[in-house]
Order: C-alpha cells, then structure tokens, then sequence
C-alpha cells in the first residue's frame, strides 16, 4: 500500500490522508479494515490453493504418489479449513462490506469503528492459531471435525485449530453486529428499506445468519474441546455420548454458513448486472425478499447433510422437501437477472463477465443441488465427488466470481486506480474455462462412485481425475493474473474518476478513492440508489 | 460407451440401481435443459441489447408480479414432483422384505469384517448370491464409517455404538466396488474391497467350503452365551429366572420396563442391554446387571444378539440353534 503516490490528488484520500504504519494498524476507517482484510484472505487463499494444488498433483496418479495418506489428509483438512473460515465467509462481507455498506448508505463509518478493529485482530488472532497447527504438523479431521474421530481418534492438533476457528468465530459475531446496526441506524435520509441497495440487502441477512448461527458452530468447538481434554462423553459413544448430536449442532451452523458465502456474491451480482446494463433491476422487491427467504429457510435444511447418518427415514423425508423449497428463492433471483438483461444497454468490461459467469455457474452448480435435495438421489451420490463438484460450483464458480467481479467493479473506488482492461476481461475468460475443465469432470466421477477424501482410487477413474488436475492448473494460472494485474496497476494504472462504470450507487458520488469520512457533505438520495436506480419499483 | 474414453455410469446391479437411475436420468435431462435454455436467453439478451445496438427498448418491464409468480409456481411443481419421486425411492430403500437374509458387519479403522450367519466370515469382501434380498447388520469398533456400494446406489453410515441396516437385492452376478465413504482417518481410502454377487448355487457352495464355516454364527453365539455367564440368571436356554427376564422370543416383542415406558426390542434394544444394562431395566427385575462394555467385542456381540435371535419358546416349536430362519 505503500506505492501509491496521490500528490496531486485535489483532495487528500483516506489512502493519503496519513502514511504511517501506526496509521494503518491502528486505524477504524472501515475503507482501510477493509484493505487489511483483502491483504488477509489474500494471503490465506494462497496457503488454500497451495494445498488444492498438491492434492490436484496427487490425484493424477491412482497410486500414491507425491505425499502419504496422512499428508493427503491434512492437506484437505487445512484447504477446508482455510477456504471456509479464512476466506469464503470473510472475503465478500468483510473486504467489500466492510469498505462499501457505510459508503452506499451515505455514512461516515460503521456504527461501532473500534469494535471493527477488533473484528479485524480477532480474525487475523484465529488465523494465526489455525497457522500454527500448520506448522505444527496440521490437522487431519477433514474441516467437518466428524466425532468421534476429531475427539478420540485423531493423534493431530485438533484443538490448536478448533481453538483458531473458535476465535474467528468471534469476529464474524462482531462484524455481522457492526453491519446489522448500521444498516439499521446510519441509513442517509430517506433510504428506506426498500431503497436500499440489493448489496445492502445481502449484506443485512449475512449478518443476521452469521449472528444466529455462530454460537452453535463455537459450542460444538467447544464441546469437542472439553471431551478431548477432559473425557467427558459428549460425542463418543464408548463414553456415553452420541456422535450424531455433533452432526446435528455442525450442520446448523454450516448450512446456514453456505449461505453467509452465496448471499453477499448474489448481493454484488445484484449491483453489476443493473450497471452494465444500464436499467434497474427486474423486480427489485422480489429479489429482497429471496434474499431474506435464502437466509430464513437455510437454517431449516441442516438435515439434508445427514440422510445416510442414521437419522430416521421421516426426517430424511422432511429435510428432502425443505431442500427442496429452499431451490425457489435462487430460482428467482436467476430470473430477475436474467430478465434485467431485457432491452438493456450491455456493456461487456470485466466485472460483467464475471457476474454473467456467475449467473451460469450457479444455476449449473445450483440445480445439482436439487440432485443431492432428492434423498434417493443423494443416498447414492453423498460423500462422493458429486458433492465436491456441486459445492464447488457454488463456492468457487459462484463465490469466487462474483467476489473478483466486485472487486474489479469497486477497484477503482478503493484504490483510485483503473486496471488493464484486456487483461481483466482474458483472466475472467481464462477462470470461467479453468474452473468448467476442474469441476465438471467431478460430477461424473462422483455419480460414477469415487469417494471424497481418497488420495488414492480404482484405476478407471483416472482419465477424468486427470482432466480435472489440467483445468486447476488453467484455473490456478487464472486467478494469478488479477493478482499481478491490480497489483501493478497501483503503480501504472491509469486514475479513475469519481464513476468510471457511469453506476448510480452513493458510493460512486464521492472521489475515487474516497476522501476520510466518505462524503464532503452528506449525499440525498432524491434521485437513485445502487441496484435500485429508480427508487421504489411501482410496486405497490 | 465404446470408443468414449470414460464410463459416464456405474454398473447397475441392484433393484434400488434401476430406480435411482431413472430419477437421476430425469434430473440431468432437467439440468441440461434449463442450463441450455438459460445460456440461450443470456446469449440472446447480450448480442440484442448490446450497448449501441438498434434493438427497440421502449418501456421495458422493471416489475412483473404475475411472471414471478409463474415463475414460483412452476419451478414448485416440479420440485414437488421429484420430491415425491425420490420419496417414494427412498421408502423403499428403507423397508427391508421380511424374508430378506441378514448379514452382520463390523467396520474398523480400516476394514470391513463380515460375519454370514451360516458361518463363514471373510474380511473386506462380501458375497451375496444374486436375486435375493439381503439385509445388512453394521456397527462400527472405533469411528464412523459409510457402507458404499455405488453398484447398488446404496450407503449407510456404520457408526460405533449402534446398529443401523441396508438392504438390496442383487440383479447383476459380478464383482463391484465396496468403498468407506465417510471419512475415518490414515488409511479411509485403502477401507474398501469388492461385492461379489454369485447364483445361489455358487452362493451356497462358497457358504460351506471356507474357514470357520462348521460353526453358525448362533452356534459361537450360544458357547459365548454359556462361557460370559449369561445363563446365571437368564437361564441355560434363555428361559429366564428369578434375576434375570426370560429371553425367548424376544425379538420385535414390547418389554415393559421399570420406568412404566414399554420398548419393543430390537437389535439396538439387546446390543444396549449387555453394554449399558441400567439404561432400560425391565419391570420386575433387579437392576443387578453388570455391564459388558469393553469385554465383548462387537462381533462377538453381533454372534450373542444373533444366538438370541433363535431362542424359541421350547412348547411352541423347537428351537433352531443350527441357523437364523
């Protein structure tokens, strides 16, 4: 961040403001947290990539090859670990809510700054612990920590990283506090809920889940904790507990966490689609209330994880029809997208792209989750590669593009500075290729039977596990050109001005980079807000 | 699939395979359609509306309830659909034929052990004759694992401290893939071996020429019956005595128990009995039992519940020590 010389910038920016590292660490600008999670989840994709692409390496060969099983599975465990907690729940919310929901509200900051901080060290304390059982030799638990395997079986550094996930566990709290009350309170007058933009929106159920549903992720942590250390037969039945009750408190948390990691990418899809085309959104009402309809019945399908625990056969069936109805909310929202598109004027620059791939992968990725929602279907295909594939069309094929989307659409408004183009619009092609080569090979290799976490398999799935190996590596050299590109462009890249994607959002009204406290004078919304440029849809 | 380089479908060899197929069958044809018409639309909005094209714009629709409830109505009708397809599939995976033959397995970090009641055991392996139903038996010594065998599209998970079941019925003779599928530790991806459906006739020549095949698993079952104790208080035979309840015929029968709560007894009922006996103490009885955790194995706990199985009431038919009906 050092780079950046804005002399002759008309107005001192909050990049500019003051140059000091103290500055920086020390500071509660939510536009600089911001900045200080992007160089986090950064560096912690990195450590999860790493990980992907040696189990990529391994899986080339049916035999062992490059590492031993125990090393297999702790490389799964850590890229688990990692992508889930350290980067897919915080990238979206905490780097672009964090620097845009004040701005596209027309406030100053988040209401609790300092409390913001905390989130910020809190995370980067949890990452820290979760780094050092690395170190230490790792974990080898998969990221689901299954009892009673993670808390009598496995010889590994379980609490060290428990502990890790526990304290990021924390901050997420914090930070879906922070944005419930300010999305609630700091609102510019005249912002009505239903003025808000669809970013907003995303923003506000992500929160409300990661506040409902974290507790039980840290108490079944905890519980795990308390029976390795102390013996007490929580889970494990030859001490008189029960395994499934782990699964249950689990999976309440981390269904609900697959939607604190779509929402916000739906949220920055929302404001991209209506830029580039340039009209507003098709049914803006409609698409927040299925953001609030994924929020509220993704905490009642938890089940749909468990058909083949031994749970019983009725609640297998009931769990199949809430999977079910939790399908129609994304269906609407794909819709309203796709509608937006109608008599249009598009415009393809790179943020489009990504957010079109978006919309592609996730309907793809999305309906085989109705695969896996048909209990007889997902008997078979469970725990098998069928669910990698489908997880990972929504987690990387959706997540990940629509968080490069938003941060190449919101890159000139963080760092005042515009990226090449052509080399934007050649690495989304390039990710768009690489994941479809990575993943839809997995679809078939999952029905076909191969098991998840095998680090070695029956020879004849060895064509499509060698596609899959050659489209990470398109897919790895794909996301290391944005990371080159907007990196060089701090440098060389052209200025960009106040709004340089003509987008009708408060955060576009002000410089780019914007100066310390946001706004010079407090903007009105009269006229248009983010995803919503015409105020309140006729819509009675 | 000649000459593509890789198998698109497993092997289907079981009753459960056809129907999961066809759901499956449906699903991707609805996945291909919906993705192939969506990409259309997109392709079609994007060159028509491109920035600067001629294409007419005037009033474009920004809100249409009633397109949106088409659009909820729709997809839930088909979703209910599959919904109760796959409903319907899954009960009956669920309810195993009363005739069905039972086969007890026992997983342990890292391999399956199987027990056929005639007898014979064998070791990541299982035979099974082809077009009979066959219900399993599964516990696990240590952690969780997952009885998978994509061949018959079936897997259950196998956990430590219960039995839980699956059925099937062979349609194929072959040897198929048995996997562990739910992750549990060093060596998960080396816990598998193969399912052998052979013709009956094979079936039962295999039952008899292996090692331990003289002995039926009810027969081990009665020797650690007598060897463990039991019959102090339960009887010799099961008949039951001033400590201990009678046993015969216990199976699928309601107890009444201490509490005033009545349980009909099953598998998990027994196997709960011998390791946790306080849990559930029938009415009338002395809570007197030890516990037998840690003394018994699960196989052999497995070879006990099914020498319990064959305790017949000595007045209404004989009992049948040399095999489960």
């Amino acid at each position: 961040m050092t780079a950046m010389p804005l002399a002759d910038a008309p107005q001192q920016s909050y990049l500019s403001h003051d140059h000091s590292l103290r500055s920086w660490l020390l500071t509660t600008d939510h536009k600089r947290i911001g900045i200080l999670y992007l160089c986090a989840i950064a560096l912690f994709f990195l450590v999860g990539s790493l990980a992907a692409a040696l189990m990529r390496i391994e899986l080339l060969t049916p035999e062992p090859s490059l590492v031993s099983a125990d090393t297999y599975n702790k490389l799964f465990t850590m890229h688990g670990v990692i992508m889930v907690w350290f980067f897919l729940i915080p990238s979206i919310p905490n780097v672009l809510g964090n620097f845009l929901v004040p701005l596209m509200l027309g406030a100053r900051d988040l209401a609790f700054p300092r409390l913001n901080l905390l989130s910020l060290y809190l995370f980067i304390g949890g990452g820290a612990f979760t780094l050092w059982a690395l170190l230490r030799g790792g974990v080898d638990t998969g990221w689901t920590f299954y009892t009673p395997y993670s808390t009598t079986y496995a010889n590994s550094h379980v609490i060290l990283m428990v502990t890790g996930i526990f304290i990021s566990g924390l901050s997420s709290i914090l930070t879906g506090l922070n944005f419930i009350v300010t999305i609630q309170r700091m609102r510019a007058p005249g912002m009505g809920w239903f003025r808000m933009p669809l970013f907003i929106w995303a923003q506000l159920s992500t929160a409300i889940i990661l506040v409902l549903a974290t507790p039980v992720l840290a108490l079944a942590l905890l519980l795990i904790a308390v029976e390795r250390l102390v013996g007490v037969g929580i889970f494990d039945p030859a001490l008189g507990g029960d395994p499934l009750l782990f699964q249950h408190m689990f999976w309440f948390y981390s269904h609900p966490a697959v939607y604190i990691m779509i929402l916000p990418g739906m949220g920055v899809v929302s404001e991209i689609i209506p830029c580039f085309a340039r009209r507003p959104i098709f049914g803006y009402r409609f698409v927040a209330y299925a953001t609030i309809a994924i929020a509220t019945l993704g905490f009642l399908v938890w089940g749909h994880h468990m058909f083949v625990s031994s749970q019983s056969a009725l609640a297998g069936l009931l769990f199949s029809l809430l999977s079910f109805l939790v399908a129609i909310p994304s269906a609407i929202k794909v819709f309203n997208w796709t509608l937006t598109l109608h008599k249009g004027q598009i415009s393809f620059e790179t943020p489009m792209l990504y957010a079109l791939g978006f919309i592609g992968m996730f309907t793809a990725g999305g309906l085989t989750g109705l695969f896996l929602a048909s209990i007889a279907v997902d008997v078979h295909v469970t725990d098998t590669y069928f669910v990698v594939a489908h997880f990972h069309y929504i987690m990387v094929g959706g997540m990940i593009m629509a968080f490069l989307g938003g941060l190449h659409f919101w890159w000139p408004k963080i760092t005042g500075r515009m990226y090449p183009e052509w080399l934007g619009r050649i690495a989304a092609a390039t990710i768009f290729l690489g994941f479809n080569l990575t993943f839809f090979p997995q679809f078939i290799l999952g029905y076909l039977g191969m098991p998840r976490r095998y680090h070695v398999y029956p020879p004849e799935f060895q064509t499509l596990n060698v596609m899959s190996s050659l489209g990470a590596t398109v897919l790895g050299l794909g996301y290391l050109l944005p990371l080159c590109y907007l990196l060089g462009s701090l440098c060389w890249g052209r200025r960009a001005s106040a709004n340089p994607f003509g987008a009708s959002g408060l955060e576009w009204r002000t410089p780019s980079p914007p100066p310390p406290h946001n706004f010079s004078e407090p903007p009105s919304i009269a006229d248009a807000t983010g995803s919503n440029p015409s105020g309140d849809a006729p819509d009675p | 699939m000649m000459g593509f380089p890789v198998e698109l479908m497993p092997p289907s060899a079981s009753t459960s395979a056809v129907r999961v197929d066809r759901i499956f069958e449906a699903l991707s044809l609805m996945w291909l359609v919906l993705c192939v018409a969506l990409a259309a639309l997109i392709l079609f909005f994007a060159i028509r509306y491109r920035r600067g094209s001629r294409a007419e714009r005037l009033n474009p629709l920004i809100n249409s309830r009633l397109l949106e409830a088409a659009w909820i109505a729709g997809p839930l009708l088909v979703f209910m659909a599959l919904f109760l397809w796959s409903a319907a599939v899954y009960t009956f995976e669920q309810q195993a034929p009363a005739n069905a033959m039972e086969i007890y397995v026992v997983g342990k970090q890292w391999m399956w052990k199987v027990q056929h009641p005639q007898g014979r055991g064998e070791i990541n392996e299982l035979h099974v004759p082809l077009g009979r139903p066959v219900k399993l038996w599964m516990t696990s010594e240590d952690v969780i694992h997952s009885f998978y065998v994509p061949a018959f599209r079936l897997k259950m998970d196998v956990l430590p401290g219960r039995y839980t079941t699956q059925w099937f019925q062979a349609t194929q003779t072959g040897r198929y893939h048995l996997f562990c599928a739910e992750y549990c530790g060093t060596d998960h991806a080396g816990m598998g071996g193969f399912v052998e459906v052979m013709p009956p006739a094979e079936y039962e020549a295999w039952l008899r020429d292996g090692a331990g095949s003289a002995v039926t698993l009810a027969a081990s079952g009665r020797v650690l019956y007598a060897k463990t104790g039991c019959g102090s208080c339960h009887g010799e035979r099961g008949e039951g005595g001033p400590r201990g309840p009678a046993l015969l015929e216990l199976l699928g029968r309601a107890v009444r128990l201490q509490s005033g709560a009545a349980v009909v007894a099953d598998e998990n009922y027994l196997r709960e009995s011998i390791i946790d006996p306080q849990a559930k103490v029938v009415e009338g009885y002395p809570p007197l039992m030890p516990s037998f955790r840690g003394q018994l194995r699960e196989e052999e706990l497995m070879r006990l519940i099914g020498y319990l199985k064959t305790l017949r009431n000595p007045a209404a038919s004989p009992s049948q020590p040399g095999g489960l009906p």
